[in-house]
């Protein structure tokens, strides 16, 4: 029966995640921007656009030069939740590829420091006046989810394991529409029913910096604007009188 | 009020300063009347029905604008931002801090435009559009400058300005618009300058100019108008022509153009490199200013156009003029529009160009020669101006617009300091007056505003001796002439860099 309320709630939140996250793309893709905006000195060549963007997702170098704190903090939380995610690829592969049973330790270890990222931006949050001041409670749940989806997944790394062998069934069959049992367990129930918590919210809520980074004008742009006219759609419009000289 | 006015302390060190909730909590700058918002084609006085006006312009906006519509969505109230902004340094104030004055929009946005705030609006920290929001938003959309100096260290590039634009363009479009920014882009309208000072006295001025630099140098430098055929049309900010320091930069350009025998013009219907536009965030005002540009450009047949020392009229140059005017290089083909200014210019030179561009390509080919001795009465620090560092650029390279001006001044002059690096380049901090705040119903924020600046000048004044503190920016130069005695500084210690070029350079001599 858990069973199946799992399956139906991953259904669900997959398609919200996948459609809501598509559709918020497709706006921000469909959006003009009528003007160039890059905060300077930006690149001026399209792949020193790439090499900035890859700067800020990889690196986060705008948050390097704002605060070294919130920065370690988020960076070794990001860094962490990727590996964690990567790791957990081996619950929906099989074969496994090889790389991802190689970083296995890695990413169960990288649950720890993803526990302490969070832990350290949630504590900025209560601790910074500043912090404190513009948070929301939206911002304090976002956090508490994290960190009882790692705890959790800690838990049964370290404490108490779960059927994993049984999860993966699962989680396959899920895949291949083949429905499978789900091991009874209850720290299982709440990883897994947080993750889908968190898949659902994605698309609307700020989880959208992920995507929303791609397409932000100050970041996005080449500083060429002397060389190369850019108008959008609705501005060229306005041209229609052709001299475009206002008298 | 100015009679209480005082500048805040300097920090002993400077550290980030605790919050002081409602400091500058008040009714904000004066509100434009009936006769300066029709003319600029917005309501009157607030519409009965604001609130639907206003949300309908906002979701107009959020599809017009990709930068409205993703950063809206994407901040996670880091709050790297929270202790960028010159205005929440000086004043303490909470909703001064970049993300808290976002959240004023972004407050309204949730609640109207997203899901969760719909149906969870305390969760989210969405609130109705209430008159008290508007009220908010009025006031603290002119604390912001538009200086882009939180963007710089938003992991995601959010830019306030852009909000702030938005902002005061809901304002705008429900009748409540800012009297001094609004005043201003409709005397440019009528008159073709911000000062509203018409074309027989701008010639008459001119010529006053001529007698006074023959006197001072016993050469005709001109300052031409309205010379067709000219080479060279110089758009300069309209305070260059009679507000001090500015006149003496304007100077400085005369005598460069002088110097090389260049053709240049000024001209009488398109005298304002400034646009108000750009700060009421208002495309369509911003357009109508900068085509008069495109005319002039027009009907006087330049080849070149070269812009004067004015910060965010360089960002509107440099940046939109070619989206706005055609003022640029590489049109469509097919864009009648644009081809047909793009065709008349000289394309062998950047379009447009900054004065101090032209200016450091003279000096670079070795077209000027000067005698430095003639500044070595000042000490010479430089401050970057927001827009041009952070929403320009001079050269062919990223950071030129740094790089040029100091070279300029190392060339004119013999003693030249930086000011902490923390505060200069892209870091640089607002002079506290820009984007369309420089107006003395402001001069309380506008003081306060300019403590980080005024911090770091201290420190090199205290340990350099310096007494010249050079810009490329009118509003810079008038706001810190206006608030430095705030700060025990002389006034007269400001200038543009173009008139340590005026004092060095030599006449005649090649």
């Amino acid at each position: 029966m858990t069973g199946i309320l799992f399956a139906i709630l991953f259904y669900f939140a997959t398609l919200m995640l996948v459609v809501g996250t598509l559709y918020r793309i497709s706006v921000y893709t469909r959006t003009p921007a009528p003007l160039k905006i890059p905060t300077t000195p930006a690149p001026i060549t399209t792949g020193g656009v790439v090499m900035r963007m890859m700067r800020e997702v990889f690196l986060f170098e705008s948050l390097f030069k704002a605060n070294l704190w919130t920065w370690a903090a988020g960076w070794l939380f990001h860094a962490s939740l990727a590996l964690v995610l990567l790791r957990h690829l081996r619950y929906f592969t099989e074969p496994v590829w090889h790389w991802v049973v190689f970083m296995q330790p890695f990413g169960t270890y990288a649950g720890i420091t993803m526990l302490l990222g969070v832990a350290a931006l949630w504590a900025r949050r209560i601790f910074v006046e500043r912090i404190r001041y513009i948070s929301t409670p939206s911002d304090h749940l976002m956090l508490a989810l994290f960190m009882v989806i790692a705890m959790s997944g800690l838990v049964m790394s370290f404490v108490e394991h779960t059927d994993v062998v049984a999860v993966k069934g699962f989680m396959l069959g899920l895949m291949n529409f083949d429905r499978q049992k789900l091991p009874s367990n209850f720290v299982l129930y709440v990883h897994l029913f947080m993750v889908a918590v968190l898949m659902m919210i994605f698309p609307v809520s700020k989880l959208l910096h992920a995507p929303g980074l791609f397409f932000s004008p100050s970041r996005n742009q080449a500083d060429n604007p002397r060389d190369k006219r850019h108008i959008s759609g609705w501005a060229k419009q306005l041209e229609s009188n052709e001299t475009g000289v206002a008298r | 009020m100015s009679a209480t006015i005082t500048a805040p302390a300097y920090r002993v060190i400077p550290i980030i300063p605790t919050l002081k909730p409602g400091s500058m909590e008040g009714p904000g700058p004066f509100v434009a009347n009936e006769k300066i918002q029709e003319g600029l084609g917005f309501p009157g006085k607030l519409v009965d029905d604001w609130h639907d006006q206003a949300i309908a312009k906002m979701g107009e906006l959020l599809g017009k604008y990709r930068s409205l519509k993703v950063f809206m969505d994407t901040c996670v109230h880091c709050g790297a931002c929270s202790d960028k902004c010159h205005y929440f340094i000086g004043t303490q104030d909470p909703k001064n801090m970049p993300v808290a004055r976002q959240d004023l929009m972004r407050s309204v946005y949730r609640r109207y435009f997203t899901l969760p705030g719909k149906l969870f609006p305390k969760l989210v920290g969405a609130r109705d559009l209430t008159r008290e929001v508007l009220d908010e938003w009025h006031n603290y959309y002119h604390q912001c400058s538009e200086c882009r100096r939180c963007s710089v260290f938003c992991p995601y590039g959010i830019d306030t300005a852009e909000v702030t634009m938005a902002g005061r363009e809901i304002l705008d479009s429900v009748g409540y618009g800012q009297k001094y920014d609004n005043e201003i882009i409709g005397k440019v309208h009528k008159i073709g300058n911000n000062l509203g000072l018409p074309g027989p006295a701008l010639k008459d001025t001119l010529e006053g100019l001529e007698e006074d630099v023959k006197e001072a140098t016993g050469i005709d430098v001109k300052f031409p108008v309205d010379v067709k055929g000219a080479e060279v049309l110089l758009i300069t900010p309209s305070a260059d022509f009679f507000a001090e320091p500015h006149i003496d930069s304007l100077i400085g350009y005369g005598k460069v153009f002088h110097a090389t025998g260049t053709s240049w013009t000024l001209s009488s219907m398109s005298s304002e490199a400034a646009n108000f536009g750009m700060f009421i965030g208002n495309y369509e005002q911003l357009r109508k200013v900068a085509l008069r540009i495109r005319q002039a450009a027009l009907e006087l047949g330049v080849k070149r156009i070269v812009v004067g020392e004015c910060g965010h009229a360089w960002r509107v140059a440099y940046s939109f003029w070619n989206t706005l005017t055609g003022v640029g290089d590489g049109a469509d083909q097919d864009d009648k529009f644009a081809m047909m200014l793009q065709k008349q210019l000289d394309h062998r030179y950047k379009q447009p160009s900054h004065i101090c561009e032209f200016t450091w390509d003279l000096i670079e080919r070795g077209a000027l020669s000067f005698d430095k001795e003639a500044n070595d009465k000042h000490i010479i620090t430089f401050h970057d101006s927001c827009n041009v560092a952070r929403g320009s650029r001079m050269g062919d390279y990223p950071g030129g617009q740094f790089d040029i001006p100091r070279n300029i001044i190392k060339t004119v002059a013999n003693h030249f300091v930086e000011m902490d690096p923390g505060t200069t380049h892209e870091r640089t901090f607002c002079c506290g007056g820009g984007g369309g705040l420089l107006t003395d119903d402001l001069m309380d924020l506008r003081v306060k505003g300019a403590l980080p600046r005024m911090e770091v000048l201290q420190q090199v004044v205290d340990q350099h001796g310096v007494n010249f503190l050079a810009v490329i920016c009118a509003i810079c130069k008038t706001q810190f002439s206006k608030v430095m005695p705030y700060y025990g500084f002389d006034r007269n210690m400001v200038g543009g860099v173009h008139q340590l070029v005026s004092n060095a350079i030599k006449l005649g001599a090649k």
